[in-house]
C-alpha cells in the first residue's frame, strides 16, 4: 500500500516541474500549461489527505478547484487569443507595457 | 497465490473483452452494406450488387482495398501524431464499451455460474462513458492538425468546436435521466424502466420525449452524421479532417465511426427505451423472448434510423448548428432540469 | 500489487509533465500534458475515488486540453528554437524551483499526521458519487453557488474579451 507521503512526494515533484515550467518557459501557452500541470499537483495532495484522513473535505476541494480551473482556462485563453490580435505576441517577456 | 475462484473471475474478464472487441472489430463490414443498401433503396436504385448475391461480399472487397492500398503519409505532416491520430480515435470508441451492460447475466451450464453481460458496472457509470467519449475528439483534432493541410484543419477546428458545444447538451440529457433514475450506473438506470412499456424513460411524462430529442439531436451532432456532419463537409473542405488519410488509417477512423454509431444506438436503447427490458409480459403461452433479443433488437433499430437519416435529411450551415446548439438545446435542457426536478421531489 | 500500479503511473505522469515543460512544439506539450492527466485520474481511482476521477477525464481531458489545442491552433503557435523557448531569468527561475523543492521534501518527509481520523472510512467511500453529492449540496451549498457564480463570470467574460464588434 502506498502511505500519504508517496502522494506527496509525486504531488511536490509535479508541483516543482510546473513551477519550473512556469519560471522558465517563454511562449504563454506553455506557461498556462504549467499552470494546469501545478493544478493537478493540488489536486492529487487533497485527495490524498481526504482519503488518508477518512474525511471527504479534500474531495470536494478537488471539485471546486477542477471547476476554478476550468473557469481559469477559459477566461486565460480568452485574453491570450486578445494578446495576440493587438500585440501579435505569445512571449511573455514582450508583453512588458501596461498600455493596450 | 488467487484462488480459483479470483482466476476464474479474471479469465471471464478476459474473455468478455475479447469477444467484445472482436465483435466490433468485425461490425463495420456488415453495417458498411447495410448503409450502402438503406442508400441504395431510399435513392430508388439497388445498391450493391456484383460482388456476392445482392453485393454481400462488397463490405470483404472493400476492406481488402483498404488493406491494400499505399498508406500516404504528407510530407510536411507532422508524422508523429499523424500517425497516433487514428489509434487516439479508435481506442476510447472501443473503451467506452468496458461498462456498457447487454443485459443482467445468464447462467453457463458447464461451469455453474451466473456471468453477468457486461465488464464491469460501475457506479459512475455514465459519467464514466460521456468522459472516455469524450476523448474520441483527440484524433479529430490531432489527425487535421498534424495532415498541415487547410482542409483538414478547418474540418477539424470546426469539429472541436462542434462536439464540445454538443457534449454540454448531451450531458444535460444524461443528467435528466439520472434524476429519473436516480442513479449514474447503466444496470441500475435499466433496472429502474422494468415492468412494462409504461416505465420507460421516454414515456416519463412530460419531460421524457424531451430529454430524447435533445439526446438525439446531440448525439448526432458527437458523431458528425447527418445532418450535423460538417467536420466532413465534401462540399467545401474535401473531406475534412481525414482529407489526407489513406488506407489502413482512413479505415481506422471509419472504423472509429461506426463504433460510435453503434454506442450512440445503445445508449438510446439503454437510457430511454428500457434496455433489455420487454416492452410488455407475453400473456400467451409462448415462451418469452429472451432479453438480448430484446436489447439487439432495438438497437438494430436505431442504427437503421441513423441510416435512414443520413439519405433523407440535407445538411446544416455551420453557424445554423452552433444557433441550434447553444441558444435552443441549451436552454431547453435547462428549464427541463428544472420541471424533471420538481416531479421527482 | 497497488503499489505496482501507483509506481508504474507516477513514472508516466513525471515522465510526461517532464516532457510537457521541455518541448518545443505546443501541440506536442498539449498531447503530454493529456497523458500526465490521465495518470492523475489513476491515482483518485488508487484513492478510492471513482467519481474525482471521471471528472478530471471529463472537465481536464475532455474540455480543458481541447480549448488549449483549439487555441494553439487558431493562432497557429508553430515551433520554436530552442533559445527563443527561454528567456533570460530562466537559470534564476530554474535554481528558485529547486531550493523551493528541498525545502518542501524535507517537510513531506518529516512531516507527521496529527490530525484525527475522520468518519469516512473504506467502507463509507463505496458509495463515492452520494457521499460526495450529500456533502456538496448541504455542507458546502455557499462555496458551491459562489464556484458557479464564477463559471458564470468565466463565460461571459470570455465571450466579451473575444468578441469582435460588427461596426469595426
Amino acid at each position: 500500500m502506498p502511505t500519504i507521503t508517496h502522494y506527496l512526494a509525486l504531488s511536490l515533484i509535479l508541483f516543482t516541474i510546473g513551477l519550473a515550467g512556469v519560471l522558465i518557459r517563454r511562449n504563454i501557452i506553455i506557461v498556462l500549461m504549467s499552470l494546469e500541470l501545478i493544478f493537478n499537483s493540488v489536486n492529487i495532495s487533497l485527495a490524498a489527505f481526504s482519503y488518508f484522513l477518512q474525511s471527504i473535505n479534500g474531495v470536494v476541494f478537488v471539485i471546486f478547484s477542477i471547476t476554478v480551473a476550468a473557469a481559469e482556462v477559459a477566461i486565460g485563453l480568452a485574453l491570450l487569443v486578445t494578446v495576440y490580435r493587438t500585440r501579435r505576441a505569445v512571449n511573455v517577456d514582450e508583453l512588458n507595457e501596461m498600455k493596450g | 497465490m488467487p484462488d480459483v475462484t479470483t482466476l476464474i473471475e479474471v479469465l471471464l474478464i478476459v474473455i468478455k473483452v475479447v469477444v467484445i472487441a472482436m465483435i466490433l472489430f468485425s461490425l463495420p463490414m456488415p453495417l458498411t452494406w447495410l448503409e450502402r443498401k438503406v442508400a441504395g433503396h431510399i435513392q430508388v436504385r439497388l445498391g450493391p450488387w456484383r460482388v456476392g448475391p445482392h453485393g454481400i461480399l462488397q463490405a470483404v472487397a472493400d476492406a481488402i482495398k483498404l488493406m491494400l492500398k499505399e498508406d500516404i503519409t504528407p510530407d510536411k505532416a507532422d508524422k508523429f501524431l499523424f500517425r497516433l491520430a487514428p489509434l487516439l480515435a479508435l481506442v476510447p470508441a472501443f473503451a467506452v464499451f468496458v461498462t456498457i451492460p447487454f443485459g443482467e447475466s445468464i447462467s453457463i451450464p458447464f461451469i455453474e455460474r451466473d456471468v453477468t453481460l457486461y465488464i464491469a458496472d460501475m457506479n459512475v457509470g455514465i459519467l464514466y462513458i460521456l468522459a472516455i467519449a469524450g476523448l474520441g475528439i483527440y484524433g479529430v483534432i490531432l489527425g487535421g492538425w498534424a495532415s498541415n493541410s487547410k482542409y483538414s484543419l478547418l474540418g477539424a477546428l470546426r469539429s472541436s468546436a462542434q462536439m464540445i458545444s454538443y457534449e454540454i447538451a448531451i450531458s444535460f440529457a444524461a443528467i435528466g435521466v439520472v434524476m429519473i433514475a436516480n442513479s449514474l450506473s447503466l444496470v441500475d438506470i435499466v433496472g429502474a424502466q422494468s415492468g412494462s412499456i409504461l416505465n420507460w424513460n421516454i414515456l416519463y411524462l412530460p419531460v421524457g420525449p424531451v430529454w430524447f430529442a435533445i439526446f438525439l439531436i446531440a448525439s448526432l451532432a458527437e458523431i458528425n452524421r447527418i445532418p450535423f456532419d460538417l467536420p466532413e463537409d465534401e462540399g467545401t473542405l474535401g473531406a475534412g479532417f481525414h482529407t489526407e488519410y489513406s488506407g489502413m488509417r482512413f479505415s481506422l477512423f471509419m472504423l472509429a465511426e461506426y463504433v460510435a454509431m453503434v454506442t450512440v444506438s445503445i445508449l438510446c436503447v439503454l437510457l430511454f427505451f428500457g434496455g433489455w427490458n420487454a416492452p410488455f409480459d407475453m400473456p400467451l403461452p409462448i415462451p418469452p423472448i429472451p432479453a438480448i433479443f430484446w436489447f439487439i433488437g432495438k438497437v438494430s433499430a436505431f442504427i437503421y434510423f441513423f441510416m435512414w437519416l443520413r439519405f433523407t435529411l440535407p445538411r446544416y450551415r455551420y453557424d445554423q448548428l452552433m444557433t441550434l446548439g447553444w441558444k435552443v438545446l441549451i436552454p431547453i435542457s435547462l428549464v427541463n432540469i428544472l420541471v424533471t426536478g420538481y416531479m421527482r421531489i | 500489487m497497488e503499489q505496482l500500479f501507483f509506481y508504474i503511473f507516477s513514472i508516466v505522469a513525471i515522465v510526461s509533465a517532464i516532457l510537457v515543460v521541455s518541448v518545443r512544439n505546443p501541440v506536442h506539450s498539449a498531447l503530454y500534458l493529456i497523458i500526465c492527466f490521465l495518470q492523475v485520474a489513476a491515482m483518485f481511482v488508487l484513492l478510492r475515488s471513482p467519481f474525482l476521477a471521471a471528472v478530471q477525464v471529463f472537465i481536464y481531458v475532455g474540455a480543458v486540453m481541447v480549448l488549449f489545442l483549439f487555441a494553439v491552433m487558431v493562432l497557429d503557435l508553430g515551433k520554436e528554437r530552442l533559445k527563443d523557448s527561454m528567456h533570460s531569468q530562466s537559470i534564476l527561475g530554474g535554481a528558485l524551483a529547486i531550493v523551493l523543492f528541498f525545502i518542501a521534501f524535507y517537510l513531506v518527509y518529516n512531516g507527521d499526521i496529527v490530525a484525527p481520523l475522520g468518519a469516512y472510512t473504506e467502507t463509507a467511500l463505496m458509495k463515492n458519487t452520494e457521499v460526495i453529492g450529500a456533502a456538496l449540496y448541504t455542507k458546502y451549498i455557499y462555496p458551491f453557488e459562489v464556484v458557479s457564480l464564477i463559471l458564470l463570470v468565466a463565460l461571459v467574460g470570455a465571450i466579451t474579451l473575444v468578441m469582435r464588434h460588427k461596426d469595426n
